[in-house]
């Protein structure tokens, strides 16, 4: 089997998610190739070596510097023509599962989204996928000879390793039509953590009263270097933008370590956390069901118990 | 114009998950089902163009006869007919070609859906759409205008969101806020058993993956409880015991 695999950037960085996709490629195989798009420096694209890619194709045509989703979905179609791959892997994202939909068509492949664990190969092509918004699991054997994977957080563990990818440059044949939806603006949250990704959430209710009292929940973030997230009535009421909604209908996140102060614990908002490694409640009502999803708990006022946690991790570092 | 809206029929949010079968059913005993809340603001988004542009609404959904009361709820939402695609909805890539099948021959203007169900949480099925009919694919859409023949969109991507202009048609993966949902008034409810529900046969059998069986996550430990007045106790034991500090 050869691999290829979408990387995507930020600010010339390649996402850890990504990373992590480039790793599950390598377990997959020895024969493991990166497509990148838009402005990342080369030794950048040649560190995913350390993961185990062997070559990076990279597509530095201005064009393609937003993710277009049908001009990615050829160019990536393409890049598995010229590297002769026969699986391709990507994060699950914003743009990865829909780019997976199109390349997924273009090549008669079999697609597995929300992968959360590593094939097994022993009877077929057998892979684990998250279902019911984390709250099971299930199996599927992919039918088709070409197999397209969008990977979940955390699907393998990034352990890093000392290669260096060669990097090529490559130029699409974009097609008719693929440039149809043109991206007229970006607005990005600068300089955050981004909620998707991070090893640290902090995330709100309504139990903090206003988008006034924000700021003890981005005092806490920024000690410990976290994301902030909050629960659907806040971004409802415009306390907080929807970007950091999370749950059922919102972000679902995967973090080391979920953080909810003055969130009761609907199973709406637990669906879009029930994949965090630990999780800390704090709420003054012992009754929040929330609790019963935690791994620590704190019965107490936000107003009081925030400011001292801050203060207490502070001292830590 | 033409709007097509597509359609899953899933458990509640609220839902307990188990299986049945030796874990190769879903345990549909005391289930409620419903419109897929992605879905659900998709539909309300068309109802809400089609108001103000006079258009005619159409909703499709690939599935068995028991899902009939949810597409039904649908109509009374204010879709003026709809299409059931008379199978089980197993997999991504064959629901992709029955709704490119049936939306092909109705020549929509417009095809919206969900950005994922959220019972296999797939969300490909509106880009495979659009890749199988050569139209563009845009998801997760957060907005959706309409001026002519054009529309302005915007899109969440990690962190933010893109402002996006496509000219109809195209197909849409649809998510909040795009509108708020639309629950049925009695007026809806009782034009809606006269609307026509047309049932049609599925096209081909191709499938791009075949379930093996479900499995439940592992059990949660027990919640350790620290007092209010003892926050350093916490930092302690997420550092030494969790060690994710």
């Amino acid at each position: 089997m050869s691999v290829l695999v979408f990387v995507e950037s930020a600010e010339g960085k390649i996402k850890k998610t990504s990373l992590e996709a480039v790793a599950y490629g390598a377990k997959m195989s020895d024969e493991v190739v990166v497509v990148a798009f838009g402005n990342v420096a080369s030794d950048e694209l040649e560190s995913t070596g350390k993961y185990g890619a062997n070559k990076v194709l990279h597509i530095s045509d201005d064009s393609y510097n937003d993710g277009v989703i049908q001009a990615y979905a050829t160019a990536i179609a393409q890049a598995m023509d010229q590297s002769g791959a026969d699986a391709l892997v990507m994060a699950n994202s914003s743009l990865g599962t829909p780019v997976a939909a199109r390349v997924a068509i273009k090549k008669g492949a079999g697609l597995v989204t929300n992968v959360s664990d590593l094939p097994d190969t022993s009877n077929g092509f057998e892979v684990k996928k998250s279902i019911y918004t984390g709250k099971a699991f299930a199996t599927v054997k992919v039918d088709k000879a070409i197999k397209v994977l969008a990977i979940k957080k955390n699907a393998v563990e990034l352990v890093e390793g000392s290669g260096s990818a060669a990097v090529e440059a490559f130029s699409p044949n974009a097609q008719d039509g693929d440039f149809a939806t043109k991206i007229t603006a970006t607005k990005k949250a600068e300089g955050d953590v981004l909620l998707p990704e991070a090893e640290i959430v902090v995330s709100g209710g309504r139990g903090l009263k206003g988008p006034e009292n924000w700021g003890m929940i981005e005092d806490l973030a920024k000690t410990l270097g976290a994301a902030t997230g909050c629960s659907k009535p806040v971004s409802d009421m415009d306390w907080r933008p929807h970007h950091e909604h999370v749950g059922q209908t919102g972000v679902k996140v995967a973090p080391n370590l979920y953080i909810a102060v003055g969130i009761s614990g609907a199973i709406q908002h637990l669906a879009g956390v029930n994949s965090s490694k630990n999780i800390v409640v704090i709420n003054k009502d012992p009754e929040a069901p929330f609790f019963k999803a935690a791994d620590y708990g704190i019965v107490g006022d936000a107003f009081e118990v925030l400011p001292k946690l801050t203060e207490a991790i502070k001292a830590l570092k | 114009m033409k709007i097509l809206v597509c359609i899953t029929h899933v458990p509640d949010t609220t839902s307990r998950i188990s299986f049945t079968d030796n874990d190769t059913k879903f345990d549909t005993n005391g289930v409620q089902f419903i419109i897929g809340p992605y879905d659900d603001y998709a539909l309300a988004r068309a109802v809400e163009l089609k108001e103000a542009n006079g258009a005619t609404l159409t909703v499709l959904n690939v599935g068995l006869a028991d899902a009939e009361p949810t597409i039904r709820k649908a109509l009374a939402i204010g879709a003026d007919d709809a299409i059931r695609v008379n199978a089980e909805p197993s997999d991504s890539l064959f629901v992709a070609n029955q709704i490119a099948h049936y939306a092909k021959e109705g020549g929509y203007d417009l095809i919206l859906m969900g950005r994922e169900s959220i019972d296999f949480n797939g969300g490909v099925v509106h880009g495979m759409v659009g890749e199988i009919l050569g139209l563009p694919s845009i998801s997760p859409v957060m907005t959706l205008e309409l001026d002519g023949n054009t529309a302005q969109l915007s899109r969440e991507i990690e962190g933010g969101k893109e402002q996006i202009e496509v000219d109809l048609p195209f197909v849409a993966g649809c998510q909040e806020p795009i509108a708020e949902w639309k629950i049925p008034n009695m007026r809806g409810i009782m034009t809606a058993r006269t609307k026509p529900l047309n049932v049609v046969e599925p096209v081909g059998d191709e499938t791009g993956a075949t379930l093996v069986n479900f499995e439940m996550p592992p059990a949660k430990g027990a919640v350790k409880m620290i007092d209010a007045d003892n926050v350093g106790e916490l930092v302690d034991l997420l550092k030494n015991e969790a060690k994710v500090l």
